[in-house]
């Protein structure tokens, strides 16, 4: 990683560290019953769900900390928490 | 996996904040409404520390972090060289702070930006304590909230005084915008910013964020109390130009929530719940709301 002055550093590389061992439960996107409503992909503290099509969406699991909130705003109950297992 | 729209977010992924941050979302959902041509002056917070652990950063937009106090004052500073420039169309200026960074440490330099009428859009993450240091009561911190440093016990309350007026302040300095909004409502925060940065001027807005460590919730919990915040009426979510009040969020009557609904949800106030003097503060906290109904006339219908 190139570092330009004792206290500048690179934009955006805190992705180089992943918390993905942070998660206790991963969500599962069923993509089943998606109405298209967003709230996954709008409350997602870490920005981990993206959109495939309009009622399609996933979560980057390398993003993902398995807080639970999208599975919880999802008025369809198309997200499952799943126990993660490694 | 590499996902582009999740690589290229402004706000990039790997930041340390916990699972379930309320801070997180709305700083991701602010910097998003207002676009990459936009420079930040960060005061020490949480904030500060989940985003930029050394030697990385998770920003994507030119970002400064110089002391606690003085967030305001580099804002100022950066502005004012870039009008010296003759480039203040490049680029908008924001300064961002938790509550402790607005309403005690930085009161003074907050002041200050206000007063000389900077155009600046200032924005503070009201976590309603200090999240980063161990959950210290701030100016911010509602009224029998339990903080370490208001901790209930068997002559206390918890938190003796109730949460600080800053709106109202900045709006007595004369700020041309000011706003609350509440992370329950992302899509209302990206109204109110992007509003906020098409007026020239000092600009004002609190953002209502659950802390999850800090108010003993679930991290999926964090939309679901901050909304139930918003429908008890103890956030009321208003936007005041130039003085006015030009709008404010209505409670739906199906979806108000008595005070106590919402402090059920917390383990900062389970004291109060537990208690059997509870009654009587919960009836000092619900009288909190009910004056913000009706200040702001929350019940009823948006004409």
């Amino acid at each position: 990683m190139k570092q330009v002055f004792g206290i500048v550093v690179q934009p955006g590389t805190s992705r180089e560290e992943k918390k993905t061992g942070w998660r206790v439960f991963r969500p599962k996107f069923k993509q089943e019953a998606c109405i298209g409503c967003r709230n996954c992909h709008m409350f997602c503290p870490d920005g981990a769900v993206y959109r495939i099509d309009k009622k399609k969406f996933d979560a980057d699991l390398d993003a993902c900390k398995g807080c639970g909130i999208c599975a919880e705003m999802c008025p369809v109950d198309d997200i499952e928490m799943l126990l993660e297992r490694n | 996996m590499a996902v582009e729209e999740v690589e290229s977010r402004l706000l990039a992924y790997g930041h340390t904040a916990c699972a379930g941050c309320g801070e997180a979302l709305a700083a991701r959902t602010v910097i998003e409404a207002a676009g990459p041509d936009v420079i930040i002056a960060n005061a020490t917070g949480c904030l500060e520390v989940f985003t930029t652990r050394f030697p990385r950063s998770a920003w994507r937009v030119p970002w400064i972090h110089s002391l606690f106090e003085n967030a305001a004052s580099v804002a100022s500073g950066i502005e004012v060289a870039l009008k010296a420039l003759e480039r203040s169309d490049e680029a908008k200026v924001i300064a961002q702070a938790g509550d402790g960074g607005t309403a005690d440490i930085g009161m003074g330099a907050f002041s200050g930006m206000l007063e000389r009428g900077h155009d600046i859009l200032y924005v503070c993450y009201d976590t309603e304590v200090y999240s980063n240091t161990g959950f210290q009561r701030s100016g911010l911190t509602p009224l029998y909230a339990h903080t370490t440093t208001s901790p209930a016990g068997e002559l206390t309350w918890g938190n003796a005084t109730r949460k600080k007026d800053l709106p109202s302040i900045a709006v007595d300095h004369g700020a041309v915008y000011v706003a609350t909004a509440s992370v329950g409502y992302p899509q209302d925060i990206t109204r109110k910013v992007k509003k906020a940065l098409s007026l020239s001027g000092p600009k004002y807005i609190q953002i209502h964020c659950p802390c999850v460590p800090g108010w003993g919730i679930e991290s999926h919990m964090t939309i679901r109390v901050a909304r139930a915040a918003v429908n008890s009426g103890l956030i009321p979510l208003f936007e005041i130009v130039e003085g006015n009040i030009i709008g404010v969020r209505k409670i739906k009557e199906d979806e108000r929530v008595s005070v106590e609904e919402y402090m059920k949800l917390q383990k900062r106030f389970s004291h109060v719940l537990k208690s059997p003097r509870g009654k009587d503060l919960i009836r000092q906290v619900q009288s909190i709301a009910n004056l913000n109904i009706e200040k702001f006339g929350l019940l009823g219908i948006n004409e």
